[in-house]
């Protein structure tokens, strides 16, 4: 049931993007979004497919796991695409009472479309390559720099790894209890919203009880290995450029010159 | 009135790289009024089959009866299902939520629409069952100490008046005298109520007790399906799937071992001190009930392939040829063929 929501999943298979240090890819996908949304020509969207194309084959996840992260935002796509389709001022081209179709709204819509799909497409193809654990190893190195103005930077990045960390934990919890409460003959799915928010009872209850139960074990199991922070803390796998790591950044800083060149150019 | 599945295959994450079965081909008859234990390794596919007896997961592919209907027919009424096998999941302490004791075991007959005297009976009679008295009603469930927030669920299956109760691993993290009343209660339940018993475990020992039929999973597959007797005789191949044989087992195979005549189908202590005893020209001791002494097997020189004195229930005895033990002196293959269905 509730086993079926991915979230941000990792998809385990070895390719170069899987080995890649996650500060490259998490660079790689900022510098992504930055070049979307420096295009505005067709050029620029087809320079940006074929980057994201060469991506995706590199990274050996099947390309119909990159799709489902877009199920998510079709309603916002659609949305934006009839709003810009719909409201935009120019030369019409399709009149049918006051829904008035034109060449600019067209196209910006298009370039929406675009640039939303490749945000999560992009987006989807760090998530999928790599574990949540590299992703806050990542972030809390990469953003290191911000200890210095007093930001709690691993503070931060180990919150973040607990969450992720406990996301599937709490789901399969919740699919437990929700199969408990079945089998006593609780229904989840018909009735009115009233009648339905009721009978989450049965399972939020438990579900938060162990999610304190659990927060709390992890909090004692934690000091008793002597956690105190990440004062003078070491990392088992401690994260280091390598080779493809220079290569990609390089490769990326090109795309990134050729999107911007693009935009002035031409 | 049972329960039969029919080529029950089940697969986790279907089309993806994570792709598993979890069961594959299960064929399996339960009839009414039996006590079966189903043991396996942990990730053997038990908890997954028992999910699918009362509907809560779908087999990707095969069948499953209940009482000679397909709960998988278009418009089977799977809520019925779950009223009539009763399913107490591990650590069902977990899914307490009311306020007391008393409304948290109302949650399931509610469930079912009753009357709201019926209700309160129902839930009377489950918390007596389960040996917790009127002082309880009114405590917080989570207030409780283990062994008695445990009991609260299972009265809170048991008020819904299950024809079949199946228990994941009910002892689970539970002292010895808990597990004891737990699994007399259970025990009592079957006996006097003549309810049908599914009790997953990872104790040989209590299986070995209580059940009258044993059903070995292993890799998602029924690999033994027998009395325990004659499936602990194989428990070279039990050990070698992660399981064993109850400690009493080894004894009587490690006397065997030195020549001494004792029947090697023994399997509670019981059992074999009072063969002991026999052998080194004692009597048993007399009026002591035994707790599996209505099986215990006759005094005849091993190996034994019929069991004899039986008290309980006739339908049981159909199983007791089917042994899938090639030298059991006359076995008659039974016409259920699945039912020695060892890979």
């Amino acid at each position: 049931m509730l086993r079926e929501i991915t979230l941000g999943q990792y998809y385990p298979v070895d390719s170069v993007l899987h080995r890649m240090d996650p500060r490259t890819k998490l660079l790689g996908t900022l510098l992504f979004i930055i070049s979307l949304f420096c295009t505005d020509s067709f050029l620029g969207y087809g320079a940006a497919a074929l980057f994201l194309a060469v991506t995706i084959k590199l990274s050996k996840v099947p390309f119909k796991f990159m799709v489902r992260g877009l199920k998510a935002v079709l309603v916002l796509l659609l949305i934006s695409v009839s709003f810009n389709l719909f409201l935009t001022p120019g030369t019409a081209i399709f009149q049918l009472g006051f829904l008035k179709i034109t060449w600019e709204g067209l196209r910006t819509a298009v370039f929406m479309a675009l640039r939303l799909v490749f945000l999560v497409l992009g987006s989807s193809v760090m998530t999928l390559t790599t574990t949540p654990n590299e992703l806050t190893d990542g972030l809390e190195k990469g953003l290191g720099f911000l200890k210095k103005v007093g930001v709690p930077v691993h503070e931060v990045a180990m919150m973040m790894s607990i969450a992720l960390r406990f996301i599937p934990i709490l789901i399969e919890e919740a699919d437990k209890i929700m199969k408990a409460q079945m089998a006593r003959g609780a229904d989840f799915e018909s009735g009115n919203l009233v009648h339905r928010a009721k009978s989450m009872v049965p399972l939020l209850v438990p579900l938060f009880i162990s999610a304190f139960r659990r927060a709390t074990d992890l909090a004692m199991a934690m000091e008793a290995r002597c956690y105190r922070g990440g004062e003078g803390r070491t990392k088992m796998k401690p994260l280091h450029y390598q080779r493809r790591d220079r290569i990609a950044q390089i490769v990326i800083l090109c795309y990134l010159a050729v999107i911007i060149g693009m935009r002035f150019v031409l | 009135m049972s329960i039969k599945a029919v080529n029950l295959c089940h697969v986790y994450g279907q089309g993806t790289a994570l792709e598993q079965y979890a069961l594959k081909n299960v064929n399996l008859e339960i009839e009414d009024g039996q006590f079966i234990g189903l043991i396996g390794h942990t990730g053997s596919g038990k908890s997954t089959l028992i999910q699918h007896f009362n509907g809560l997961l779908r087999a990707t592919s095969g069948e499953l009866y209940y009482n000679g209907e397909n709960i998988y027919a278009p418009g089977y009424d799977m809520k019925k299902l779950r009223s009539k096998v009763g399913l107490v999941f591990q650590y069902p302490e977990h899914q307490l939520f009311e306020v007391d004791v008393f409304s948290d075991v109302c949650f399931g007959p509610r469930n079912q629409g009753l009357s709201e005297e019926e209700i309160r009976a129902r839930a009377v009679e489950a918390l007596e069952q389960v040996g917790l008295d009127e002082s309880y009603y009114r405590q917080s469930p989570f207030e409780l100490s283990g062994g008695q927030k445990r009991r609260v669920a299972i009265a809170g299956v048991l008020a819904m008046h299950p024809e079949v109760l199946i228990l994941d691993e009910p002892t689970a993290g539970l002292d010895p005298k808990g597990r004891d009343e737990i699994l007399g209660e259970i025990e009592k339940l079957h006996r006097e109520r003549h309810m049908t018993i599914i009790l997953v475990s990872h104790s040989m020992e209590d299986v070995a007790r209580y059940a009258d039929r044993l059903i070995v999973m292993n890799r998602g597959e029924k690999m033994f399906d027998d009395t325990p007797r004659n499936v602990f005789r194989h428990y070279k191949e039990l050990e070698a799937i992660g399981l064993a044989a109850p400690q009493v087992t080894y004894i009587v195979q490690a006397l065997r071992k030195e020549g001494i005549p004792i029947d090697d189908s023994l399997i509670t202590v019981e059992e074999a001190r009072d063969a002991i005893l026999r052998l080194v020209g004692k009597e048993p001791p007399a009026g002591d009930e035994l707790q599996a002494g209505e099986k215990a097997p006759a005094e005849s020189m091993p190996p034994v392939g019929e069991e004899s004195g039986r008290s309980d229930g006739a339908e049981a005895e159909d199983e007791s040829g089917a042994s899938g033990v090639p030298d059991a002196a006359g076995a008659e293959v039974s016409d259920s063929s699945e039912q020695e269905d060892r890979k």
